[in-house]
């Protein structure tokens, strides 16, 4: 038995797993750039899970391929605008870039909020009705991912002729060349990192205002903190469960097109269900059901996972960020800032 | 969740089958229960045009079966009796799986089979076997002992995290488990040695005739999941059982009833964990082959599929939907016509995901409670009473008296 564990021992120790720690310090600004880059990503797919559960107390398990469907929308929107998925980036200089990639945005964020609504009203609102019990709301959510996943994997190749979908990775569009703009501490910020953080901010400050300063967003609050309270004082609470489900899908869709933007991996029926399960243990880092908790635990998602990506070797990106994930809950169950949609700002 | 027991006290055919089958004297029911087990074991020796399956090996799916099965009743200990959520259930296949692989694959340094190790070729998998199991039963310890403190959804998503870990362990510490190449030639029982099959008729390349390798890991796990379904039945009867329940239905309440929960919850997650580990060890066994993709996530939420199908917690119901799960994808694999209907099986056999996710939206607006549902008994109060309670009200309750005296 001792050779049987001196020989675990040794080969615990092969590099299998790393410790790099000189790696780290050295590259730390740009690790926590990049980190910043994919935590934007998440911190608007974890927006989409945290309002629907703070009103639904849901996890609308779809919401991943939600973000799967952005990724298809906006490839189909920039392909009708007569781009292709051709090796080199194009250079259509930076106003013209920018048009196209806002349209490629509004067909995503179309695209993704129409699912999601679409999702709400055929799978979830006749179980609503039925007062069915939680277990069974996520079951359906799993089954509609399922749907989803498929429809694209080979129905969606059927209706486009196999322009869209199908078995194999898409190549995605390069509308932007990664260039180097500045340098902080050293660490070069591309124009790619600057649009998605930039966009992402700028999105997740909209919808906190949305939700904190307008009247459907007080609608919202109050639905999440008391449905029958809000129902009698005049909020229609399935008009606020539709606009959550379509300002949640709204952001998926235009978190797919900023994560294509930077990620080389190609378009895929597959591509949402990882993304979204990090999304989600983003929500849940921040506190799910509280807005800036999501912003939050998105953004620290995305930079600790960096630092361990280089710290133990690329390999173990996804266990850094589940271990995070389940030390947060352990000491602290309820995420970083608590769960709090309706307490927000009574 | 819960299902009001009265609302129909006598109606519809499951009910009555239900009250008849209560209704009998235990030798009674494994006097009818295990002719109707022999009759299913025998179905791939019969190989019945109608029920075979044409595009692959009939007795390997029923194996299949067999492991889903016993995942199925292994899950419902954790979903359906305790109600706990647990998406990362592959994970523990994961284990027993590489339980096995690592101790006896040539493959992996931990091998223990050959000139220098502690096990005998031939009973490498039956030792191992047990082992597995513990192994399980410890990662199901380790993993809920601090996450079970946490309720629902949030327990769902750490042990989707789980599952995650177990597969990216077993693909990134490719020294220890062959990363993505994974670990071959498992040990096997090398049981029925002959001419014939050199390797005894477990071995993977038996595959001649109904009664191949694949009818014999079918036949084994049968076994299996017939002790295992006595033991866990017994555990529902038991004190067990009903902490199981009370917290299911409401944990708060059940607390300040004195149940300790934590414990219970730990039990049922521990249980359930090592019923997954003999799963994952007749896999690996029956492939002889392991790797880190047959443990992706997506087959955690079939497993859970087969549960809610067949009817969370309640233990024929989730064989059913484990069969469901297995078969009816290789039942159309090959098929060009289905009673005279030309068909393309493949492709339907292809779309298997698309039909499972319609068929559990489906099911779950029109009947979430699955296909069998479980009935609530009063199991505080026994059988006995149970019995008596479903009986029709002529019959009184002074008969029953007379009946318990006895």
């Amino acid at each position: 038995m001792s050779t049987l564990l001196a020989l675990g021992a040794d080969y615990l120790s092969a590099p299998a797993i790393n410790f790099n720690i000189e790696a780290l310090g050295a590259n730390f600004w740009q690790l926590t750039i990049e980190g910043l880059a994919y935590g934007a990503v998440y911190a608007l797919v974890a927006v989409g899970y945290t309002l629907v559960y703070g009103v639904l107390r849901l996890i609308n398990f779809a919401h991943s391929e939600i973000f799967m469907l952005g990724m298809f929308g906006q490839y189909a929107a920039l392909m009708m605008l007569g781009f292709s998925p051709a090796g080199n980036a194009y250079s259509e200089g930076a106003l013209l870039t920018i048009v196209y990639l806002i349209l490629a945005l509004v067909v995503g964020m179309l695209i993704s909020g129409g699912a999601a609504v679409g999702l709400e009203r055929i799978a979830y609102r006749p179980l609503r009705k039925r007062n069915a019990p939680s277990l069974v709301f996520l079951i359906t959510a799993i089954g509609a991912s399922f749907v989803l996943q498929e429809f694209v994997h080979f129905v969606l190749p059927k209706l486009t002729g196999d322009e869209l979908g199908g078995v194999n990775a898409q190549q995605p569009i390069r509308l932007v060349e990664q260039k180097e703009q500045f340098t902080i501490f050293g660490a070069s910020v591309t124009n790619v990192t600057l649009i998605i953080v930039i966009s992402a901010l700028v999105l997740a400050l909209a919808t906190d205002l949305f939700v904190n300063r307008t009247k459907f967003g007080r609608g919202i609050r109050a639905v999440a903190q008391d449905p029958t309270t809000a129902t009698l004082m005049g909020v229609s609470r399935e008009r606020v469960i539709m606009l959550t489900f379509l300002i949640g899908g709204m952001l998926a869709g235009a978190a797919a097109l900023l994560y294509t933007l930077r990620v080389p991996n190609g378009i895929i029926y597959s591509g949402g269900f990882i993304l979204g399960i990090k999304a989600f243990c983003a929500a849940v880092l921040g506190g799910i059901g509280n807005l800036r908790g999501a912003l939050i635990g998105g953004l620290l998602l995305g930079v600790m996972e960096n630092y361990g990506q280089i710290l133990f070797g690329t390999a173990w990106r996804d266990v850094v960020a589940f271990v995070l994930l389940i030390l947060v809950l352990m000491f602290r169950p309820t995420g970083i800032l608590g769960e709090t949609l309706g307490r927000a700002r009574a | 969740m819960s299902t009001p027991v009265n609302e129909r006290p006598h109606g519809g055919v499951g009910d009555r089958f239900r009250l008849w089958w209560n209704a009998l004297a235990r030798p009674v029911q494994w006097a009818v229960g295990v002719p109707f087990i022999l009759l299913l074991a025998v179905l791939p020796v019969l190989n019945l045009p109608v029920i075979t399956t044409e595009g692959t090996n009939f007795g390997a799916v029923m194996a299949q079966f067999g492991m889903y099965a016993l995942l199925a009743i292994g899950l419902n200990v954790v979903v359906g009796q305790a109600g706990l959520l647990d998406l990362g259930y592959v994970g523990f296949y994961a284990v027993g799986a590489y339980t096995v692989a690592l101790l006896t694959s040539p493959d992996s340094p931990w091998n223990q089979t050959g000139p220098d190790g502690w096990l005998s070729t031939r009973w490498a998998w039956l030792a191992v076997l047990p082992i597995a199991v513990a192994v399980t039963a410890l990662s199901g310890l380790l993993l809920g002992s601090p996450t079970l403190r946490l309720r629902g959804d949030y327990l769902a998503i750490v042990t989707l995290g789980f599952g995650e870990i177990v597969r990216l362990l077993a693909d990134n510490l490719g020294d220890i488990t062959g990363g993505g190449r994974g670990l071959s030639q498992v040990a096997f029982p090398r049981l029925g040695t002959s001419e014939t099959d050199q390797l005894g008729v477990f071995s993977a390349g038996n595959v001649s005739g109904t009664v191949n390798s694949g009818t014999w890991w079918y036949w084994l796990s049968i076994l299996l999941i017939v002790v295992i379904l006595v033991f866990v039945g017994n555990l529902e009867r038991s004190r067990v059982g009903r902490a199981w329940v009370a917290i299911r239905e409401d944990e708060d309440a059940a607390e300040i009833m004195g149940v300790p929960t934590f414990k219970f919850k730990l039990w049922a997650f521990t249980i359930g964990a090592s019923i997954g580990g003999i799963s994952g060890a007749l896999y690996a066994g029956q492939v002889q082959f392991v790797t880190p993709t047959n443990f992706n996530v997506i087959n955690s939420v079939l497993f859970l599929c087969a549960v809610v199908l067949g009817g969370q917690g309640n233990k024929l119901g989730v064989i059913l939907g484990a069969f469901i799960i297995v078969y009816l994808p290789n039942f159309f694999l090959g098929r060009t016509e289905l009673f005279g209907i030309a068909i393309d099986g493949n492709a339907i056999s292809n779309y298997k995901y698309l039909f499972f996710g319609v068929a559990l939206m489906i099911l779950m607006i029109f009947r979430p409670q699955g296909l069998i549902p479980a009935r609530q008994k009063l199991l505080t109060y026994g059988r006995q009473l149970y019995v008596a309670a479903r009986r029709r009200p002529t019959e009184g309750l002074s008969d029953h008296v007379t009946e318990g005296a006895r």
